[in-house]
């Protein structure tokens, strides 16, 4: 074998982000010393990025089975049935560590590469959403840094012409230092045309298709197994550069091969590029692959295997096709102007051999490269700080604003304001099927010539995490149902992106280990198999690592798609009624945050057979269309919910809550108005219509509660406090607006 | 190649407000252009100034909105 | 069997499913073009689609212009075939010289996704004949390169031939900067050949067929075109 193996030193075996304990399992298991090119491909693949090798003990507890699912996890993305001939293929990705890099292209590639997920598995994709997190506005870093990554999402979607057309952002200076940049896409495909990344057939080509390969990203995939630090500027050769417009011809030119028979499989090529996806693929299909680099084109001269197996080049995808057959297949690739070459082929054993000119340069058993891996089992503990948060009693402090200037002030946070100066610039309708875009509860599409179609949501865990990571992810999970309900639909499952800091911080370990299991406990007790997800650790900069930020996706089924007000109040004399649970708290919420400038408290409530019920009564008055509107409350509580549906229909309101009893606490009515209690809605009702919704929620066993009317030029809490309708619309116009002015573009 | 002085060029403006807010108030006025780099063979520098000057009106500008001018350096060879 | 709607498909084109879509609640039959073929396969009627051709990277439909495909759609439109260009086939059109003046980069220099009202400032064009001239439509754009422009001389001569087919306006037509999402001339959002029947406008009609999704003012352009053609 040639070159010849080598004994590292440790800090190559850093660069590699290996520990000497792996480097002496890798002598182990192979019984030899591997080679540069070999300790560079099982560098990449032991990664955590790769192996999942920290948070992959702690993810078989989640479910993942239902009568829905088609695919799990493990493939490059979840699968559902739609019923009929359609199936629903979707996935969650963080993107954090090189958008932290370099914004536009870190939130461009991020799009890209879930996007080839999605048509990897013949799927075509129908939506993109994202979950953004950045640190405060005020700081013009940190409005750079959103502006950038919003031009990201946009110049890639919106060129590959694919709607991005929901998502959540959210600000706080605890993500001043590494932004989260998660992106979900949602595709389609007809049962016949579903693919997996998969190698079989001994003597059939392997074809790697799309971009040239060139020397980007080598060890992206390790780059983020590590914590980025001050020096990350000086490694901008790891950052990608997308390519949108090859991406959109590869879409297309793998959606005309879904389904056709000379295809056996088809993988992107992500983290770690070649060596992974050919790893997997081989894996799956229990056979190896053999591969000549030689016959890899190449975009810049002079590169090693070494950069050909880890290059990280965007827009590449690997093709298994059955023996005789090229020419049918490339045929397509022509069309579309896409370079495709024969690299290799399927051989017996289960082995990764690579040859260069004609002679073998590294190989390696897939038992050893893919499964070899160490997991880890890092010691976790709770951290003691955190029981002295959840010990502070909010409700029980001075409240910092009075009532009317806490709601406007929260109306006015980016965190509760209006979302247009994001979305508008994204391509949300390109398609023509999205009946409820942006802006709302859940994102609606129709499916072409059916009845039914898509509700889609992604919801993160802002604050709540912090106090307590398992119920913060409990009650991420519960806002994606509540959004889902609000659109009429039924859940199918869900996707999650697990972003943590550096998990062998003993506290940042057990934070991983409860989210993962509120995340199981929620999706069991809510019915909801998690079908895809990816892990993102090490979002670490100098040691200062983000809050606990599980981030859900869920998909549902609405029966009968509409074109229905949303969350918009729609008519003068409408009933407004309240359902879910009652009580005061502030514990966690975004206005005690604003106000004490940390998270306290016990976080926000949370039942989840109640939160079951009451959504499962609003799915069935909005899916019968019984409910003129119907909004979730979270963020700001119920006051902000009720603005929010003021404003968006232009209507005020006058609503009654329940008066303090004898020695409750001094900021009970703050408490009232902007706890974030889980399993809360605001529907407005036309009077006629109204016992047909007591019926739904009473048969449903869902509380409810008749607050008040619509109608007039303010919104009020009768004896309590009132705010004129067009304060409430111009503090939630300017929240984003008056920063981004100010913005250097 | 840059837009025409006569175009509005909102780019331009950014770069110069852009400047102006680092303290650079001696900007009076930015524009912001596109650069190509072509390798070409030619027989001699005539010629190629000839066929780089139509590649620009054909394809590289948009002679409505855009200015063009190139400059040719020999490689050895 | 309705009359034929050909759509243009270049490399990066991504509404020609959304027209074809379109077309078909017109009363049409869509018909698939692509760029590399010189066949317009006996379409009464071309649509240039939105999208982002060849990527755009040099300038919104530099390269796409010299598809072998336009130069069937040059011949269609000389001879009087109504010619529909949709956002980035606006921008084709433009560099084709099929269209007068050019789209810039949108003065807020972001790409933008929204509601806006045009209003009708012609009927001498098929696919704006009975629309009723100083009729507002709600049709949604999606472009970051919209900004009309058009020499000072060429743009007077437009206006003064009445070959402004689409402003930019408020819900009740009136005009101002306040609802000029680009920063377009004139608040430009649609202009016609001298003849009337080549059409560029950046709007997207084919998003605004369907009540369901918001708006079905866009439907009104392709049923105009194809009761002409249906007449003639």
């Amino acid at each position: 074998m040639s070159p010849a193996p080598l004994t590292p030193t440790a800090s190559e075996l850093r660069e590699l982000a290996l520990t000497e304990a792996e480097y002496r399992r890798a002598l182990d298991l192979l019984g030899r010393a591997p080679n540069r090119l070999e300790l560079g491909m099982l560098g990449a693949l032991w990664s955590e990025h790769c192996s999942y090798k920290t948070s992959r003990p702690l993810l078989s507890r989640l479910g993942s089975t239902g009568p829905q699912v088609v695919v799990g996890p493990g493939e490059n993305a979840g699968v559902v049935d739609l019923g009929g001939d359609l199936l629903c293929c979707f996935k969650i990705e963080s993107h954090n560590h090189p958008s932290a890099i370099e914004p536009v292209q870190g939130a461009a590639t991020g799009v890209g590469g879930i996007l080839r997920d999605v048509f990897a598995m013949g799927a075509r994709p129908v939506a993109i959403l994202d979950a953004l997190r950045f640190g405060d506005l005020g700081d013009a870093s940190q409005r750079h840094r959103f502006a950038k990554v919003v031009e990201g999402v946009g110049f890639y979607g919106n060129c590959v012409g694919v709607p991005t057309v929901g998502g959540e952002t959210y600000f706080d200076p605890a993500y001043a230092g590494n932004c989260l940049v998660n992106a979900m896409c949602v595709g389609l495909a007809r049962r016949d045309q579903l693919l997996h990344a998969v190698a079989r057939g001994v003597g059939n080509p392997v074809l790697l298709v799309g971009a040239d390969t060139g020397r980007d990203g080598i060890h992206g995939a390790t780059f983020a197994s590590v914590q980025l630090d001050e020096q990350a500027e000086g490694r901008r050769p790891a950052v990608q550069v997308g390519n949108p417009f090859l991406e959109k011809c590869l879409l297309e030119a793998c959606l005309e091969l879904a389904g056709h028979p000379a295809v056996i499989g088809l993988q992107d090529c992500g983290a770690a590029g070649l060596t992974s996806s050919c790893a997997e693929m081989a894996q799956r299909g229990g056979v190896g692959i053999a591969l000549d680099l030689d016959k890899v084109a190449r975009r810049e001269s002079g590169m090693t295997p070494y950069e050909v197996m880890l290059s990280e080049s965007q827009e590449r995808m690997v093709l298994v096709v059955e023996r005789g057959r090229e020419s049918e297949v490339r045929a397509v690739f022509d069309r579309w102007e896409l370079r495709s070459d024969v690299i290799g082929k399927v051989i017996a054993d289960p082995e990764l051999r690579l040859s260069s000119a004609g002679e073998e340069v590294a190989r390696l058993p897939l038992e050893v490269l893919v499964d070899g891996f160490m997991p880890r089992h890092p010691p976790r503990s709770r951290p003691a700080e955190v029981a002295a948060r959840l010990e502070a009693d909010p409700l029980a402090l001075e409240p910092r604003w009075p009532l009317e200037e806490s709601w406007l002030r929260l109306l006015a946070s980016p965190n509760c304001g209006d979302t247009a100066w994001i979305y508008r610039q994204y391509d949300h309708q390109v398609g023509d099927d999205t009946v409820a875009g942006p802006g709302g509860d859940a994102a609606v599409l129709r499916l072409r010539g059916r009845p039914d179609g898509l509700a889609l949501t992604v919801d993160g865990a802002h604050r709540s995490a912090v106090l307590d990571p398992r119920r913060g992810t409990q009650l991420a999970v519960a806002e994606a149902l509540r959004n889902l309900a609000c659109a009429g639909a039924e859940p199918l499952a869900l996707t999650n992106c697990l972003n943590f800091g550096d998990p062998d911080q003993e506290e940042v370990m057990w934070q991983l280990d409860e989210a993962v299991a509120g995340l199981a406990e929620a999706a069991r007790e809510l019915g909801v198999p998690v079908v895809s997800g990816n892990v993102s650790l090490y979002n670490d900069l100098s040691g200062a690592g983000i809050p606990p930020t599980p981030v859900v996706g869920m998909v549902g089924r609405v029966e009968q798609v509409r074109r229905s007000p949303g969350a918009a109040f729609s008519r003068s004399g409408d009933l407004v009624y309240l359902l879910g649970p009652e009580g005061a708290e502030l514990g966690g919420s975004e206005l005690q945050r604003l106000a004490q400038g940390e998270v306290l408290g016990p976080p926000p409530a949370l039942d989840l057979g109640l939160e079951l019920r009451v959504a499962r009564a609003v799915a069935a008055a909005v899916g019968g269309a019984i409910a003129r509107s119907a909004h979730d409350s979270s963020l700001g509580g119920r006051a902000v919910t009720l603005a929010e549906s003021c404003v968006a229909g232009g209507l005020g309101a006058e609503v009654e809550l329940p008066s303090p009893g004898p020695g409750s606490p001094r900021g009970w009515w703050w408490g009232v108005l902007f706890g974030e209690t889980s399993g809360r809605y605001l529907l407005s009702v036309d009077p006629g219509s109204e016992a047909e919704l007591v019926g739904i929620c009473r048969r449903e066993g869902a509380p409810h509660r008749l607050v008040g009317t619509v109608g007039g030029e303010a919104i009020s809490i009768r004896g309590v406090v009132s705010i004129p309708l067009a304060a409430a619309a111009a503090a939630r116009a300017g929240s984003l607006e008056g920063p981004m002015a100010a913005a250097l573009t | 190649m840059t837009l025409k002085p006569v175009v509005n060029d909102p780019q331009g403006l950014a770069v110069t407000q852009g400047l102006h807010a680092l303290g650079y108030a001696e900007v009076m006025e930015s524009r912001v252009g596109k650069q190509v780099q072509l390798r070409l063979s030619a027989a001699d520098r005539g010629q190629a100034e000839a066929r780089v000057d139509e590649m620009c009106q054909r394809l590289l500008c948009n002679g409505v909105i855009e200015d063009y001018r190139f400059r040719l350096d020999e490689e050895d060879g | 069997m309705g009359l034929r709607c050909g759509i243009a498909v270049f490399p990066g084109t991504w509404s020609e499913r959304d027209c074809a879509h379109a077309v078909e609640l017109a009363g049409g039959e869509p018909v698939m073009l692509w760029h590399a073929e010189r066949d317009l396969k006996g379409s009464d009627l071309v649509i240039l689609p939105g999208g982002f051709a060849h990527g755009d990277y040099l300038r919104a439909g530099a390269i796409a212009r010299f598809a072998p495909l336009m130069a069937a759609v040059e011949g269609h439109a000389a001879a009087g075939g109504p010619v529909l260009g949709i956002c980035n086939g606006f921008q084709i059109l433009c560099e084709a010289g099929l269209l007068p003046g050019a789209l810039l980069r949108n003065s807020c220099l972001q790409f933008r996704c929204q509601s806006t009202h045009l209003r009708v400032e012609t009927d001498a064009s098929p696919f704006l004949s009975g629309l009723g001239v100083g009729r507002v439509l709600e049709i949604p754009i999606s472009h970051g390169e919209g900004r009309y422009y058009a020499p000072p001389e060429q743009l007077a001569q437009l206006e003064a031939a009445g070959r402004v087919a689409l402003r930019y306006c408020g819900p009740g037509g009136e005009l101002g900067d306040a609802h000029n999402p680009n920063g377009s001339l004139h608040h430009i959002a649609g202009v016609l050949n001298a003849a009337g029947n080549v059409l560029g406008m950046m709007p997207h009609p084919e998003r605004a067929c369907e009540p369901l999704l918001g708006s079905a003012d866009g439907l009104p352009l392709f049923q105009a075109a194809l009761r002409q053609l249906a007449r003639a």
